[in-house]
């Protein structure tokens, strides 16, 4: 299928909207009417047709604006892409992969032509043709992690595994939930989590870094994270807090439905096969209250999770001041019917909300 | 579905190298390519023995970039469980087989400035790769390789006429020894160690480079341990509610396996830590093969590794 891809901004006038196809197939992150942390990882091997999880790497509406705002970020700030100089081979394999995978399962948005080390690389949202010798860095106009992350949707780090632990040792981060890849280079797995509350006690990250260290080529994992955004900004990061800490305190009850967001995380991890480095893509989805409120479903669900989730985790994810309004406004959407298991929307199955 | 991903392949070359060592190659059944790895990488053979499955991990030695084909050599070992005998004397040219995904618990660290190579015997091969992945990219390594006598030396001509001023033979039989004292002295600040090899060996390089006040990131080793005979014994397998028979020559992982079970696994040498079991209850006594349990965890009772341990007594129930 082919795509049509949005005209939109993430920053200053807003002009981000989702279609009727991305509200329905937005990663709604809570199986449940509750949320805890907890070591929600699985297999990453496809998914439901058309969802975000049925290809390696999901190209959606916003590809080519958010490709857009990434570029502004970086001119900016080039600090938003690091690469410790151990990391290039890592780098190189970041390229392939993500060149594979996108030529295979997007064959008429992407091309990747392969002759030896000469490789032909056609991007055509972006409209660009370049050719270049694998492996060799003086052949590309970045280094090979920027070069093709400034080309994929969502943030990238990559780890390097050594020592029974995984180090933040490179990274493009521009689209990220207020954390800094500046701050955070060359921390390894606990270091780099200090700040969350609750899951350390639970041992959460132990066993967490278990599995991340045995993930094996051709297998790649993945998992949801979410956390709630005023506005539609890709950029929540702390350098730039002073421009949108305070858009927080911008909402009302008439305008929260258009500018409160969710924000989910559609993070993926795969092995790397020349480096034995991991790759951590952190994919950034945005929608709407107003937007979610379409599905029956979401709404009874989201005003529950919301209302029960432990102040820490409110805290922690910036909404505590905001919690009131937003339940003011979600509690519209709860008519206390049972809600179905899992994250699909069920809007065949699901009862239109009573009133 | 336990362990990495798997790979259909044909046996492409036997190539036998001395009275113990014999080297694979393998191609892809489908003849498509294979994945690139990263230098220190094992595969794990599948080898079917009748009604035995045998599942036995070998460093992948060929040129980690060469996707056409892997190669690895086995050593023959008569004491052993037979995984190394069938493949000397049961596969031949054209045989199907299945494979794992390269899996890397031996990686290089590509921090290092230096890369010293230190091997015994048939520990050699994941250097092979390792050195093949290195001066590509114009790494900076050397090698130290001891064998057993000159007929025993797999792979030293190769080594001695493509890199001589990177290897340095020792023959145990010509009492020639490698003088490990000095050489860490001598080596530059930024400089990793690899060992791979027999435990003695591997033991004595981490205590000297402790000794000489090395940094224990900066040592690395790989020591396959291949899971040993033993006593038979019965284990409860509480959750999947069986009681299953542990013969003198499997594993306890085969065992479950064989039962049924599916259990977890990668490396099945007692080294990623993939298979760590609860016990649940025992009387009796545990012999811990493995290099992942810590000393505190082994005299516990609470964890075993079923890839290489064993166990000797009346009751052993397991959270399995
Ligand atoms: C190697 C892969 C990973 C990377 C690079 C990574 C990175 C991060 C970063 C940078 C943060 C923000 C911390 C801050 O406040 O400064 C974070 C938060 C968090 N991470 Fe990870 N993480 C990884 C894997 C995981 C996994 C596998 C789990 C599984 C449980 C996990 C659980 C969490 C949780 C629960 C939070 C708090 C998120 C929130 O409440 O919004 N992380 N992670
Ligand atoms: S399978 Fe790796 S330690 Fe047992």
């Amino acid at each position: 299928m082919t795509i049509q891809f949005n005209d939109e901004t993430f920053r200053d006038d807003y002009s981000f909207y989702n279609s009727e196809r991305a509200i329905k197939r937005f990663p709604f992150p809570f199986h449940e009417d509750s949320y805890m942390y907890s070591v929600n990882m699985e297999q990453h091997r496809g998914g439901p047709k058309d969802s975000v999880y049925e290809k390696r790497f999901d190209v959606d509406e916003h590809y080519v604006s958010e490709m857009r705002d990434r570029a502004m970020v970086l001119a900016d700030d080039p600090l938003r892409c690091q690469s410790l100089p151990h990391m290039t081979l890592a780098g190189w394999d970041l390229l392939e992969l993500i060149m594979v995978s996108k030529s295979e399962d997007y064959p008429d948005l992407f091309e990747l032509h392969r002759d030896g080390n000469k490789w032909r690389w056609i991007n055509k949202p972006l409209g660009i043709d370049d050719s270049f010798v694998f492996l060799d860095e003086a052949t590309l106009p970045y280094g090979p992690m920027e070069y093709i992350t400034r080309q994929a949707q969502g943030d990238f780090c990559v780890l390097d595994q050594r020592d029974d632990n995984l180090w933040m040792d490179a990274g493009m981060v521009t689209t990220q939930a207020d954390w800094s890849l500046d701050f955070d280079i060359g921390m390894n797995f606990f270091e780099w989590h200090a700040p969350v509350p609750l899951a350390h006690e639970k041992g959460i990250f132990v066993r967490a870094l278990k599995f991340l260290l045995n993930i094996q080529q051709g297998a790649p994992a993945r998992r949801l994270n979410w956390t709630m955004t005023v506005n539609p900004l890709l950029d929540t990061s702390p350098e730039n807090y002073h421009k949108w800490g305070i858009q927080k305190t911008t909402l009302t009850p008439e305008n929260i439905g258009a500018k409160q967001h969710l924000r989910v995380e559609l993070q993926t991890f795969f092995r790397l096969p020349r480096s034995n480095a991991l790759v951590f893509p952190i994919r950034c989805y945005l929608c709407s209250f107003q937007d979610l409120m379409t599905v029956p479903k979401w709404g009874r669900r989201l005003h529950r999770v919301v209302r029960d989730l432990p102040d820490e985790l409110a805290t922690y994810k910036g909404f505590i001041d905001n919690r009131p309004m937003m339940l003011d406004y979600l509690k519209n959407f709860d008519d206390g019917l049972p809600t179905s298991a899992g994250i699909w929307p069920d809007l065949e199955t699901e009862p239109a909300l009573e009133t | 579905m336990s362990g990495a991903e798997k790979i259909a392949v044909t046996v492409t070359d036997v190539v036998p190298l001395n009275d113990l060592v014999t080297r694979f190659e393998f191609k892809r059944a489908d003849n498509g390519l294979l994945p690139t790895f990263s230098g220190g990488a094992h595969t794990v053979v599948e080898m079917r023995d009748g009604d035995i499955t045998r599942l036995n991990p070998y460093s992948l030695m060929s040129d980690p970039m060469d996707q056409s084909r892997y190669c690895i050599s086995v050593r023959r070992d008569d004491e052993g469980r037979g995984g190394s005998v069938f493949m000397h004397t049961r596969v031949k040219v054209g045989d199907e087989m299945v494979i794992s995904y390269p899996v890397n618990l031996f990686s290089l660290d590509l921090r290092a400035k230096k890369h010293l190579f230190l091997a015994g015997g048939i520990g050699i091969t994941p250097f092979l790769a390792q050195t093949k992945q290195l001066e590509r990219f114009n790494g900076n390594w050397e090698l130290h390789y001891a064998c057993r006598t000159e007929s025993l030396g797999s792979y030293v001509d190769e080594l001695t006429s493509h890199h001589p001023n990177e290897t340095h033979i020792y023959y145990d039989d010509k009492k020639q020894m490698i003088d490990l004292v000095n050489l860490l002295e001598g080596q530059p600040l930024g400089t990793h160690v690899y060992v791979c090899g027999p435990k003695g060996m591997i033991d004595w390089v981490r205590k000297t480079a402790t000794n000489e006040g090395w940094p224990r990131e900066a040592v690395h080793y790989e020591e396959f341990l291949a899971p040993q005979p033993g006593k038979p014994f019965e284990v409860k397998l509480a959750v999947s509610n069986k009681v299953i028979q542990v013969g003198e020559h499997e594993s306890l992982l085969e065992a479950i396996e064989r039962a049924g079970v599916d259990a977890p696994y990668l490396c099945r040498g007692g080294a990623c830590g993939q298979c760590e079991t609860n016990v649940i209850d025992y009387a009796g006594n545990f012999i811990h093969r493995d290099h992942w349990l810590d000393d505190d965890e082994h005299a516990g009772g609470q964890k075993i590794m079923p890839c290489v341990s064993r166990f000797e007594g009346k009751t052993l129930v397991l959270d399995r």
